[in-house]
């Protein structure tokens, strides 16, 4: 349960979310892409308020957040194509429109062969880069991942920090939960958000006075 | 027009699973089937009814109680009447071969009084009563009744049983719109995981809904037409091999109309499902954040 959290995330930001299991790091991250709403308080996400936004307005919201799952949430019985593509698709693209940049992403991410492939074939490390190629097709504004790098190796990782880094740098805002610290230490300019027992630890209060907006408001 | 059937093969490949598979095309069948049954015999009964409303409309019977009456004289009384179209007079020999039926050799017995019986038909407007009055000039006892009279409970009963299988027919399209609502929402259960990524990924409660609305056309047209297939070999069956079905209806099937009215069920049948499953699975999604 999270309780007296009172913060702000800059647009454009870098953020990693910290703090042992159990500390509220994936309930924050669920306020942050509209899994859930708080119970108290309010959440504010681009500038307006969603907690009490209406039903019908948060897939407009959640369009603009790309999220990495700790688990991955492939479907199972669509291809890594399919999976990709999925955003795209829910956003209006045709069968056509969509297919150059999921093979381009899926080609970035390393599994160009493999995009006939259903996740149940697919080993851990490489469903984890199908969760994460589907988290940024659509160039989110926000981009959420839980433990992005859990299931890959360390090259792999590297490069996929390197494309969170190119994203950020085009506006994206990111927040990434991790336990690497290593991670953290390889990003330069990121912020580091700790949680602990469902609270904020802020010692220097950049949260509370974050730095000015780069890419979004 | 409804951009919603014509899903591209990424939209349909989301739900998964081969097609016609579940409980739904048959349920639907199994509805459509009995709906098209109920509704072909409520038909015949409604044109059975008009059939014989027609006949009687206009048909009365002159009777003269315990017969010993010249029954040509008769007749020929009748048919002088103005407004008579046709005088059917009754055989005593047909009457008594009736007779028989109950009374056995005893009803060729002489002294067994046979009433003489006329039947005529009226042209609109006819004055039945200066007919009866005239019969009485050469029958004292001889009394007129309206046909329409002596049936008018077997045409309530006609018109009674046409509202059975009308109420039959809501029923089990009530029937069929409540076991939609059970499928759509098992097929939602079943679907949970892709719906939460789907909604997670930014798709409105109506792109999901669209899939579930398909899936459910299909089966529910699948089945239903199916079903009318079987109900009209069956109604073929019976109204060409069974000739006990003449004698049931009077010789009063299905017109054209009534075969386009029973062509259209199953269709519609299908409208009922698609937008019961819509109203199921926005109502249910809804419940979700």
């Amino acid at each position: 349960m999270l309780r007296d959290l009172d913060f702000r995330l800059a647009g454009g930001g870098f953020y990693f979310l910290t703090g042992p299991s159990g500390a509220g790091k994936t309930s924050l991250l669920k306020l942050l892409y509209l899994a859930q709403r708080p119970t108290r308080g309010r959440v504010r996400l681009f500038g307006d308020e969603i907690s009490e936004a209406p039903r019908d307005a948060l897939p407009d919201y959640r369009r603009r957040i790309g999220v990495v799952f700790q688990d991955f949430r492939l479907i199972r019985h669509l291809s890594a194509f399919d999976n990709v593509a999925l955003p795209l698709r829910i956003a209006g693209a045709k069968e056509d429109e969509a297919e150059g940049p999921v093979r381009e992403m899926l080609a970035w991410v390393g599994l160009a062969d493999r995009a006939s492939a259903r996740p149940p074939t697919l080993s851990g490390g490489e469903q984890q880069r199908v969760a994460i190629a589907r988290a940024v097709i659509n160039r989110p504004e926000l981009l959420v991942a839980d433990e992005p790098t859990g299931n890959v190796d360390a090259e792999m990782a590297r490069r996929l920090m390197g494309l969170f880094s190119a994203l950020n740098r085009l506006g994206t805002t990111v927040v990434v939960a991790t336990h690497d610290v290593g991670l953290i230490g390889s990003t330069p300019g990121a912020q580091m958000i700790r949680l602990e027992n469902g609270g904020l630890v802020d010692p220097t209060g950049i949260l509370k006075n974050p730095p000015p907006p780069r890419g979004m408001s | 027009m409804l951009p919603w059937l014509f899903a591209s093969p990424a939209d349909r490949r989301l739900l998964g699973g081969p097609r016609l598979r579940g409980a739904t095309p048959w349920l639907i069948g199994i509805m459509s089937f009995s709906i098209l049954i109920i509704a072909a015999s409520g038909l015949v009964l409604a044109n059975t009814a008009g059939l014989l409303t027609r006949s009687i409309q206009s048909r009365y019977l002159l009777e003269v109680p315990g017969g010993g009456v010249n029954l040509d004289a008769l007749t020929a009384v009748v048919r002088s009447c103005p407004g008579v179209t046709n005088v059917e007079a009754v055989p005593q020999s047909e009457m008594r071969r009736t007779l028989e039926k109950w009374l056995g050799p005893e009803a060729s017995n002489a002294d067994l009084p046979v009433p003489a019986l006329i039947n005529f038909d009226v042209r609109s407007g006819a004055d039945v009563h200066a007919i009866e009055q005239r019969a009485r000039s050469l029958a004292p006892a001889a009394h007129v009744s309206a046909h329409r009279d002596s049936l008018a409970p077997l045409l309530r009963s006609l018109r009674i049983l046409q509202w059975v299988a009308f109420g039959l027919v809501v029923l089990l399209a009530s029937a069929a719109a409540a076991a939609v609502v059970l499928a759509a929402r098992g097929a939602l259960d079943t679907h949970r995981f892709t719906i939460e990524v789907m909604h997670g990924i930014g798709a409105t409660d109506l792109q999901v809904t669209h899939l579930f609305q398909r899936k459910i056309a299909i089966d529910a047209l699948a089945g239903g037409v199916a079903g009318a297939v079987l109900a009209g070999v069956v109604l073929l069956l019976f109204t060409t091999g069974a000739s006990f079905a003449q004698e049931l209806t009077g010789g009063a099937f299905l017109t054209l109309g009534d075969i386009l009215i029973l062509a259209l069920l199953p269709f519609a049948l299908t409208i009922l499902a698609t937008f019961v499953a819509r109203a199921a699975v926005l109502a249910a999604l809804r419940e979700a954040l």
